[in-house]
């Protein structure tokens, strides 16, 4: 078992289980790497991305006038997509419409995969702050890109003394996204964790579908749009 | 009973880790002014019910973050053991 000093104080003799597990381990170049629940989960939902996005290409190569339901369903997932970007980023939108649509995909299914059993991928820090990290470098390259000189000379601005506070405000950006979506799904798996391991068996049939609702659907799909949305306004503040 | 000083140090972490949590009064004063103006706005303007609930949504989100960073506090404290 992996993370063996993440073992719960108290909770393991209850049954409770919300850790991230090991399934697998291999040594490479004298390391051990695991594979963990984690991975397996990212890797179901590339999986049913892949195949989703292998039909939807079949259906556009043969789009007709009159739209069958599966074309309909991605044309307004397509225009819901230039609604939301266009939005925020004007006409930039589609410079960066691919990078949002694809982070849109990948966290909204990750966060869904708890409805499939699994654990949620968004629920591992590992998998947040690397996301966070990748809006972090579009913004620095964007801000290089468009401002050039003043991409530095505007962190002293209003005061030269405002100096250290700035360069916090800019490394807090990606760590706050991050830990944001990965609190949200956490306290999710945690909920549902301690409503599986510890409710008698009577209680467990049919009732957590509403927790699943709220900590998967409700808080799931808003978190997802939350990240994409403040992707966006930081990506637009360094666009002039 | 004896108790040894890593027993004290775990019970002293799980009254840190509830203590962390006052951290959620914050947000639920916040998300509930939040609500309140957006229902105040559906009321004077119920055409925009869409855009008001959209915004509204959106700033409950960002506002929950503070709750959710004692939340993190708390688990770490908890199952991580920082003080061993």
């Amino acid at each position: 078992m992996v993370f063996e000093h993440l073992a719960p104080l108290m909770l393991t003799e209850s049954g409770a289980d919300f850790m991230i597990h090991g399934v697998y381990k291999f040594s490479l170049m004298g390391k051990e790497i695991w594979i963990t629940t984690t991975t397996v989960s990212t890797w179901v939902v590339c999986i049913i991305l892949i195949v989703f996005a292998i039909f939807a290409r079949k259906t556009i190569l043969n789009a007709s006038d009159v739209p069958g339901p599966f074309q309909n369903i991605l044309e307004i997932m397509v225009e819901g997509l230039e609604g939301m970007t266009q939005g925020v980023l004007g006409d930039n939108a589609y410079r960066f419409i691919n990078y949002i649509g694809t982070i849109f995909l990948f966290i909204l299914l990750s966060n869904l995969s708890g409805l499939l059993g699994m654990r949620n991928p968004t629920a591992d820090y590992g998998v947040t702050f690397l996301l966070g990290i990748f809006t972090f470098i579009i913004v620095q390259y964007q801000g290089l890109k468009n401002r050039k000189l003043k991409h530095f000379t505007s962190l002293f601005e209003p005061l030269p003394l405002l100096f250290p506070i700035n360069i916090i405000g800019e490394f807090a950006n990606p760590l706050s996204i991050s830990l944001r979506l990965f609190a949200n799904l956490l306290s999710g798996v945690i909920m549902l964790g301690l409503w599986y391991g510890m409710m008698p068996i009577l209680l467990k049939i049919g009732l957590p579908a509403f927790l699943h609702i709220y900590c998967d659907v409700f808080s799931g799909c808003i978190q997802t749009y939350v990240f994409c949305m403040l992707t966006m306004v930081y990506i637009g503040d360094k666009l002039e | 009973m004896n108790l040894t000083g890593r027993d004290f140090i775990y019970g002293c972490s799980a009254i840190g880790a509830g203590l962390a949590m006052i951290a959620g009064i914050g947000p639920g004063v916040g998300q509930g002014i939040a609500a309140g103006h957006g229902a105040a706005a559906v009321g004077r303007n119920p055409g925009a019910k869409a855009d008001i609930t959209q915004t509204m949504l959106l700033g409950q989100a960002v506002a929950e973050t503070t709750g959710l960073y004692g939340l993190l506090v708390a688990m770490i404290l908890m199952f991580v053991k920082p003080f061993k």
